[in-house]
């Protein structure tokens, strides 16, 4: 029995297929998801998500989010899923850069909301790296 | 009788019209395509959020968020979404008239974003709590502001529930007027009835067997149940922008051919007057001779 894996974000339906396994990263850690896995819901944090099919593997970098298996199913909403093929690493450098320039600016004042943000941002940011550095090190 | 003048006067006013509605019609159109686009590609995201989450609040134990029980008051909190500009056909007007036959029962309190609909329950004397102003296009960040505050007020417990009236967009020229309920999570139908209820229904069956929850079920809900009517809220926002945007985009295409349609009369009597007098004068100048003769 395959495993069908679906990965969305609030901008489009990033990946819909079937696969063979899952590693994401959740928030107890790395969690592997072979087909007919037991159900579980749990939460998604920043980081490397690899994807096995037929002996190839695709990495993405994606944002917070929930993920949620039954035996059949797995699926993933996120705020973020970038294949690492696609990932500029010199404009998230640029937008690390930006992110960590607005929260300096925004410490003295009292906008927690705005922090929340652009911390969202710059652990997004952070994972993106990440991924791309460590595919070019292989 | 019109004059000839009145007449050029009125086709002079049509065609200054008919050019002010065609300027807004290109407009409401470029925006149209982005809000449309917009909303198709964050709709299956809400969907899912939204189909998990109810199947999550089926199997999972009573009370464990408040976000799946009911209020215990009795008010409820309706958010409409309106438009903040008009001449954008009956929009507006439906989406109120549907709030009005809607019969929510009990006390019923109003938060809105939009002038028009702020104005259009001022008009029928509803009792408004707040206003939220959201720009076009929408920011996420403006919507966070609204689903904190709709979600404080739900956490006193003086509401049952949260229901939000919006306009759910089909297609260019059809926009339904909704009332959904957000709080507590509820089957929720964006952009139209696309075989949601059928996907569900064979989610549920599939999701019998108990979850098991990591870290545990109380986190997991903690931090996914605002994200999710945040989201949601968001995604009700884009369906009425793009609803909007096209209502608008119609309703100026209309008026344009209406006044195209209008100047072809128009110019066609001033013709006709025209004509008339020329054959008057000519008839007269040829009668004056042959008296003369």
């Amino acid at each position: 029995m395959p495993l069908k894996l679906e990965i969305v974000t609030p901008e489009a339906r990033i990946f819909s297929d079937e696969v063979d396994t899952v590693v994401l990263p959740g928030v107890e850690g790395e969690l592997g998801i072979l087909p007919a896995h037991a159900p579980l819901v749990t939460t998604l944090q920043c980081g490397e998500l690899r994807i096995s099919k037929s002996g190839k593997t695709t990495e993405m970098a994606v944002g917070e989010g929930l993920v949620e298996v039954t035996g059949a199913y797995a699926r993933i909403l996120t705020d973020m899923a970038i294949d690492v093929e696609s990932i500029d690493e010199k404009a998230v450098e640029e937008a690390l850069e930006r992110a960590r320039h607005s929260l300096e600016s925004l410490k003295h004042g009292e906008h927690q909301e705005e922090v929340a943000a652009v911390m969202a941002m710059i652990q997004r940011s952070t994972a993106q790296l990440h991924v791309k550095r460590k595919r070019r090190t292989v | 009788m019109p004059s000839t003048r009145d007449i050029r006067r009125r086709i002079k006013s049509v065609k200054n019209t008919a050019q002010i509605t065609k300027a807004m019609q290109l407009v409401a159109a470029a925006k149209m395509k982005k809000a449309q686009d917009q909303a198709a590609n964050g709709r299956h995201y809400a969907e899912m959020m939204n189909k998990i989450l109810v199947a999550l609040k089926e199997s999972a134990e009573e009370g464990i968020h408040p976000y799946f029980a009911e209020g215990k008051g009795s008010k409820t909190l309706v958010l409409v979404i309106a438009t903040d500009k008009g001449l954008c056909g009956a929009l507006n007007t439906n989406l109120l008239k549907k709030l009005v036959n809607s019969k929510i029962e009990g006390e019923v309190e109003y938060v809105t974003i939009g002038r028009k609909a702020s104005q259009g329950l001022a008009r029928l004397r509803k009792k408004l709590i707040a206003d939220f102003p959201v720009k076009d296009p929408a920011k996420f960040a403006e919507v966070r502001t609204v689903g904190k505050f709709i979600q404080d007020k739900f956490l006193t417990g003086e509401y049952k529930a949260v229901h939000i009236a919006f306009n759910n967009f089909i297609n260019t020229v059809t926009q339904v007027p909704s009332i959904e309920q957000l709080l507590p999570v509820n089957p929720v139908t964006l952009g139209g009835k696309r075989g949601f209820d059928e996907t569900s229904k064979e989610v549920n069956a599939a999701e019998l067997p108990q979850y098991t929850f990591e870290p545990g079920a109380a986190v997991v809900f903690e931090t996914v149940l605002p994200q999710y009517v945040n989201g949601t809220l968001y995604q009700m926002l884009l369906e009425a922008r793009a609803s909007e945007h096209s209502s608008r985009m119609v309703a100026m295409k209309n008026a344009t051919d209406n006044a195209k349609q209008m100047l072809k009369d128009l110019s066609l009597e001033y013709n006709k007057l025209r004509q008339a007098a020329i054959t008057n004068e000519l008839l007269e100048i040829t009668t004056a001779k042959m008296a003369l003769e």
